[in-house]
């Protein structure tokens, strides 16, 4: 341990945890919002603590903030433009054959 | 509106999630033997006092996660208390603020580990650790008490007790094998807090007089030192040798820490009697 270690209080922070609550069975996880916990064993524990008050789940994940890679919002044009105009991605371009039932 | 209310006393059922609201009900019918009342009193006031210790620690705490916590707790414990109090105020002709805003110190029946001070954090986690371990203990038991009201008490707060014993649980682990920063606080919180054990454990003459409605003080100490033995084991620490306070709590004798608890919290109710909000 460094000497200022030993010497000063400091206030580190705890990492940063993104929770994810699965409201009943047969859904998804679903993201719920974030907390500061020390390790994933106390995150777990506050994300109970905090998402899950008024019995809104049955499941809870944690994931290291840092361990989400996200898109970058700047990207935006390149990234999530590309699908526009391309409608026969989309089931309502196809018309329906003749004599088909049920769909 | 709860079912309970319409249905006798004698069928409540430890399953029941009982609001004190449902016992205010009950108390109209069926109010709790004398001795039962004094018992629950005891139980009731060591929950509202260590309520009213850990709501201190809100917007205090290391982290906003760990006041959320912490609040969660002395919301649990102040749940537990307002049961407790409806129910032996029943036998009084009291309500639970009857009895929790105007009754004067020596008339509080809380064991001394209940009132003592916050410290630190690691001094709160060690007083934490003792009550959650010794409440879930008591509890597990009382849930088979011949008093249905007192057994379906403990029933509900069972629950609550178990997560209250896991959070103590892991902090004492954090915090005893951390940093030796954080040891050293553990140990000397474990230090401060070990001589108030004692008298959780004690028997009496109510005791005695109420056979299986209550839990012997005395036949909890065997499974406490075990599970506690067994925690400080697995942080690496033994059970603190300190010599026992005093105690006197059960009586009305308390520390001169009570009074400044019981200032800050009865003193809205007495300036303003009958205030809602």
């Amino acid at each position: 341990m460094s000497e200022t270690a030993q010497n000063q209080p400091q206030h580190h922070r705890w990492p940063l945890w993104e929770v994810f609550v699965r409201s009943s069975r047969g859904l998804s996880h679903v993201h719920a919002g974030s907390l500061h916990a020390p390790d994933a064993a106390m995150a777990l524990r506050n994300a109970r603590d905090l998402y899950t008050r008024r019995n809104e789940g049955v499941s809870i994940w944690v994931v290291p903030a840092d361990a989400i890679a996200a898109s970058d919002p700047d990207a935006k044009g390149s990234f999530f433009e590309s699908p526009q105009g391309k409608d026969y991605r989309h089931a309502t371009y196809y018309t329906k054959s003749e004599g088909v039932k049920h769909l | 509106m709860s079912g309970f209310a319409s249905e006798s006393a004698t069928r409540i059922t430890p399953g029941n999630a009982l609001r004190p609201e449902d016992i205010a009900v009950a108390n109209a019918e069926h109010t709790a033997p004398e001795p039962v009342a004094e018992y629950a009193l005891r139980l009731g006031d060591d929950s509202l006092i260590l309520a009213q210790r850990l709501g201190w620690w809100i917007s205090r705490a290391p982290e906003l996660e760990e006041d959320v916590a912490l609040a969660n707790i002395a919301l649990d414990l102040l749940g537990h208390a307002r049961s407790f109090l409806t129910y032996a105020g029943g036998s009084w002709g009291k309500t639970e603020d009857d009895l929790a805003y105007w009754r004067g110190e020596d008339q509080f029946r809380s064991a001394h580990l209940f009132e003592q001070p916050n410290g630190d954090f690691a001094r709160t986690i060690a007083r934490q650790l003792v009550v959650s371990f010794y409440q879930h203990e008591l509890y597990s038991r009382l849930t088979g008490s011949s008093d249905p009201t007192l057994a379906a008490i403990a029933a509900k707060a069972l629950k609550e007790v178990e997560y209250h014993k896991d959070h103590s649980y892991q902090w004492l682990q954090r915090l005893a094998l951390g940093t030796e920063e954080s040891r050293r606080r553990m140990v000397h919180g474990l230090e401060l807090t070990w001589p108030y054990v004692e008298e959780l454990f004690r028997d009496d003459a109510l005791i005695d007089s109420l056979g299986n409605a209550a839990v012997r003080p005395s036949s909890l100490r065997e499974p406490f030192d075990k599970a506690i033995a067994a925690a400080l084991a697995e942080a690496e620490l033994e059970v603190p040798q300190v010599p026992a306070a005093r105690g006197g709590g059960r009586q009305g004798n308390h520390s001169e820490h009570l009074g400044f608890i019981l200032a800050e919290m009865q003193v809205l109710a007495r300036e303003h009697p009958g205030a809602t909000w």
